[in-house]
């Protein structure tokens, strides 16, 4: 397995497990982990935390607005200006979870490159 | 290098952080609201529909509820006390957010939530008394420690299930405003009660009434705004002997100056359509022999539904009906013996007092030659992201001084104070629980009894074939003309002298004409012993319904549903017969002709796909506005005259300077308004055509149920196919309407229909937040399952069993 690989499963684990125990932001503390103890390199450093936890939360929100025929999910799309499109506010959360996990592994592989 | 690196990284991973766990104007904190684990995809939940059981502290015995297929829960718990604590749990588990944002209302603190927008509507309520009343209210209620357990209980049932949340479980509007449920209290019931007292019994004139005096003088107020209009059905049989009352003596006027100042802006009042129709016929007339009853209340039309269903049994009781969620107990409803339902009384229950204070202080105002002490109430507001705002709302033996040089009010020294029944206390939820237990005439009458406000007509029916109306309220005893303009705060006289006894409130039982009912018309006829003053009574909707009892012998559930739905247009019926010819005489385009031949083929009726109520609404409002030009603009606040009347002197008096127009050099007159009306009322109808491609009455009414939340449109119903409109017995206007529609046979247990314009669930995920929409639109009812057995299972989708538990 490589390390981008490695990466991406532990991100994926570890945000899991550590969602069940803290708030949103335990995604952020996931990806700041892994990219502290399997450091990447150049555009993986942000894109492989950020495509790891867009899809998480992309399949786990899928499955739970689908199990309700995503009748919140139209709602909270019609909300947000999404055109009452459910689709596009999945890739939304995705987005915005991949976004925060990215920024974290960034700065996971900042920490574990200033105390080298 | 390193260090730059980390630390911009730093602050790049601080930053996303912070934007995406903060709310931004109106956009949600995004991490927070769209991660799975604690956004809004948690709040993506059909009530499940597998049983399950809870653990509920301080139970004395396991309590089953039973859900039928609309999650309508059916409560079986083996004493009250357990009874009123799983109530609390399953509204709150229901409705929690609603619950809790309607206290927040009353208690004058969305600025806590919504920021500094809603400033100035907090401050409104806590000038009018609302948590000052709210504290009386629980003043009362301590000294009846049942009713007491009872609050407590349901509190404890609300808190137990907030208790039981994650913050992933809010409901979705926290997430969206980004912020946490606190602990229900016994306050925050009281605080309901007095949304609902100011919901019906929150409006008056006098201020605007008193501007109008001031301009136009006596004679043209008694003409605009008279006490009895030239027809009268009142609420109680114009043929009532008041006889008994034979110790009745209205207060003398007393000989004294009344102040006359223009009041420029007046604070914010209820929707002048709050208000309801019921009806009830006797053995006699009905179909079966039973007695019927009905009941709709007219409210602000919104998601979640200001009603939740639910049945309350225990094994001395057991009661169906409506509940308010926060309030104890079954507010419209019926069990075994007895149905009872509501309408507003409408009556003048504010008055408004000048006040002059000795400084600047307000310390001390002038009362019977000297000076008297005010006390003072600081108001701490809190606002969402600014500093709290502290007002000192003054308050003297009147009430409180709701307008003064610090709010809406004529400078230094001065105020209005307010005196309203809504801060007398009284005992409103000892009187719900007793309705809930009543069994018979005599029970329902002492449980009304000490009912203040807001006043209500009260309708009773019972197995035993009694039908009766109550109109309860504490209502004082007024002289000839009280209350109806500004009164003179420092003059004793001009107090309230004291009240109706409670004994001579307007009531009928069992009267020959074999129905009693309401609908927010005048009480009475003129041979009341008491002075009840207009304060703005229908006119319309009680002929329609009295007309119609009066036109067979027997009434069956069809002719009940059939008056629910009744959308003929009274007012249109009586005035257009006037204004068609006038027009038809006129000059008029083709276009104009067309719309002409339109209306001229209208039966009266409001139905959706007719385009006549669409004309006539136009042209009527247009017509109204021509002709109350003077009072739509002017500087100072002044209220339309009624409309019956605006109809009365339009065909009697089409002479009147009224009529004229003022910024027109010719003189008009009502005829030259008709037609002027009608080619405005034309070119704004085509308009509408243009916009919405039609002029039907459903797409120009456009019907919605707003969510409370600012009528969010994504939680929200629009474009309803209902008919209907204001004045209409079907009252359902553009967002406003009959809130709860109810049909109670006194069969042997009773059989009832019912249904409103909502559902069950708060939650605008599940599929029961608005499941009753389109059934409540359609004109159609539930058959309301009456559960006589904790065993049943027909028609039950889940159960959850709460078990008692000492963790």
């Amino acid at each position: 397995m490589n390390k981008n690989t490695k990466n991406f499963v532990f991100t994926i684990i570890l945000a899991y497990v550590l969602s069940l125990y803290l708030p949103w932001w335990s995604v952020m503390l996931a990806a700041l982990i892994s990219g502290f103890l399997i450091p990447l390199k150049k555009g993986a450093v942000f894109f492989i935390p950020f495509i790891a936890i867009a899809l998480l939360w992309i399949v786990q929100s899928y499955m739970l607005s689908s199990a309700n025929d995503f009748i919140l999910a139209k709602k909270i799309a019609t909300l947000l200006m999404l055109d009452g499109n459910s689709t596009l506010l999945l890739l939304v959360a995705g987005v915005v979870g991949g976004l925060a996990a990215g920024v974290s592994g960034i700065l996971g592989k900042q920490i574990s490159t200033l105390s080298k | 290098m390193k260090q730059l690196k980390f630390g911009l990284s730093l602050v790049l991973a601080i930053t996303t952080f912070y934007v995406l766990n903060t709310k931004l104007g109106s956009l949600p904190p995004l991490g927070k609201f769209l991660s799975p684990s604690q956004g809004v995809w948690q709040n993506e939940i059909t009530e499940s529909a597998s049983n399950s059981e809870i653990n509920i502290k301080g139970l004395s015995a396991p309590v089953i509820v039973k859900y039928d297929e609309h999650l309508i829960p059916h409560i079986f718990a083996e004493n009250k006390k357990d009874l009123y604590k799983a109530q609390g749990y399953i509204t709150a588990q229901h409705r929690l957010w609603q619950m809790e944002f309607q206290t927040h209302a009353a208690a004058g603190r969305l600025s806590e939530i919504v920021g500094e927008d809603a400033l100035n509507y907090d401050r409104t309520e806590r000038r009018r008394g609302m948590v000052y009343g709210a504290e009386q209210k629980l003043k009362n209620w301590e000294k009846d420690q049942e009713v007491i357990d009872y609050v407590d209980a349901y509190a404890d049932g609300v808190n137990q299930y907030i208790n039981s949340l994650s913050p992933g479980e809010y409901p979705v509007e926290y997430k969206l405003l980004d912020y946490a449920p606190e602990q229900w209290t016994r306050k925050k019931t009281a605080l309901l009660l007095m949304y609902m007292t100011k919901m019906l019994a929150g409006g008056d004139s006098d201020l605007e009434y008193t501007n109008f005096l001031k301009k136009y003088g006596k004679e043209r107020f008694d003409l605009l705004y008279p006490d009895f209009f030239d027809v009268n059905d009142p609420v109680i049989p114009a043929e009532t002997d008041w006889s008994f009352m034979e110790n009745a003596t209205q207060t003398p006027i007393p000989d004294s100056e009344m102040p006359l100042d223009y009041v420029k802006e007046t604070i914010e009042k209820p929707h002048p359509d709050n208000g309801s129709n019921n009806w009830a016929v006797s053995p006699d007339k009905s179909y079966s022999g039973n007695a019927i009853l009905a009941n709709d209340p007219h409210l602000g039309l919104n998601l979640p539904s200001i009603w939740y269903a639910m049945q309350l049994t225990t094994p001395e009781q057991n009661t169906y009906g409506v509940s308010l969620p926060g309030a104890v107990g079954i507010i419209i409803g019926f069990n075994e013996h007895i149905a009872w339902g509501m309408t507003n009384a409408t009556r003048d229950v504010i008055d408004w007092y000048k006040i002059e204070f000795e400084d600047k202080t307000n310390s001390n105002y002038k009362y019977d030659n000297a000076w008297k002490a005010t006390t003072k109430r600081v108001e701490e507001i809190k606002i969402r992201g600014k500093e709290t705002f502290l007002d000192t709302v003054t308050y003297t033996h009147h009430g409180p001084v709701t307008y003064d040089a610090n709010f809406k009010g004529n400078g230094e020294k001065v105020g209005y104070a307010m005196r309203w029944t809504g801060h007398l206390g009284g005992q409103n939820q000892r009187t719900l629980l007793d309705l809930n237990t009543s069994k018979n005439y005599d029970d329902y009458k002492n449980a009304i009894k000490n009912f203040l406000a807001p006043a209500q007509n009260v309708i009773f029916a019972s197995t035993e074939g009694d039908i009766a109306l109550w109109i309860q309220g504490k209502f004082p005893n007024k002289w000839k003309g009280q209350g109806k303009f500004l009164m003179d705060g420092s003059n004793p006289e001009h107090d309230w002298q004291g009240y109706i006894p409670q004994e001579y409130n307007a009531h009928t039982k069992n009267p020959e004409r074999g129905f009693v009912s309401s609908a927010n018309q005048h009480p009475v006829d003129e041979s009341y012993p008491y002075y009840v003053f207009n304060d703005g009574y229908e006119t319309y909707r009680n002929r329609v319904i009295n007309d119609f009892f009066r036109s067979k012998d027997k009434f069956d559930i069809q002719d009940f549903k059939d008056l629910h739905n009744n959308n003929f247009n009274l007012q249109a019926s009586e005035l257009l017969p006037y204004m068609i010819p006038v027009v038809e005489k006129a000059e008029l385009s083709s276009d104009e002709q067309n719309m002409l031949n339109e209306i001229k083929s209208w039966k009266y009726n409001n139905d959706i796909d007719e385009v006549g109520p669409t004309i006539w609404q136009i042209w009527y409002d247009t017509l109204a506005e021509l002709t109350w030009d003077e009072i739509e603009n002017d500087s100072i606040a002044l209220d339309y005259p009624f409309k019956y009347q605006t109809a009365y002197l339009l065909k009697n008096n089409p002479n009147d300077k009224f009529m004229d127009i003022v910024e027109t050099p010719e003189i008009e007159t009502a005829n030259d308004l008709f037609v002027i009306a009608f080619k405005d009322a034309v070119v704004k109808l085509n308009t509408l055509k243009t916009n919405k491609g039609t002029i039907n009455w459903k797409e120009a009414k456009a019907t919605y149920i707003g969510h409370l939340l600012q009528s969010l449109p994504a939680f929200s119903r629009h474009d309803l196919p209902i008919g209907g409109y204001s004045g209409i017995v079907n009252a359902t206007s553009q967002n406003h309407g009959p809130s709860w529609r109810m049909i109670v046979e006194m069969t042997s247990p009773p059989t009832a229909l019912g249904v409103y314009p909502g559902g069950q669930s708060g939650n605008p995920g599940s599929k029961f937040y608005d499941d009753l929409v389109d059934t409540w639109a359609a004109g159609k009812y539930l058959k309301l399952n009456f559960m006589q057995d904790k065993n049943q299972n027909d028609g039950v989708i889940f159960s959850q069993t709460l078990n008692p538990s000492n963790e």
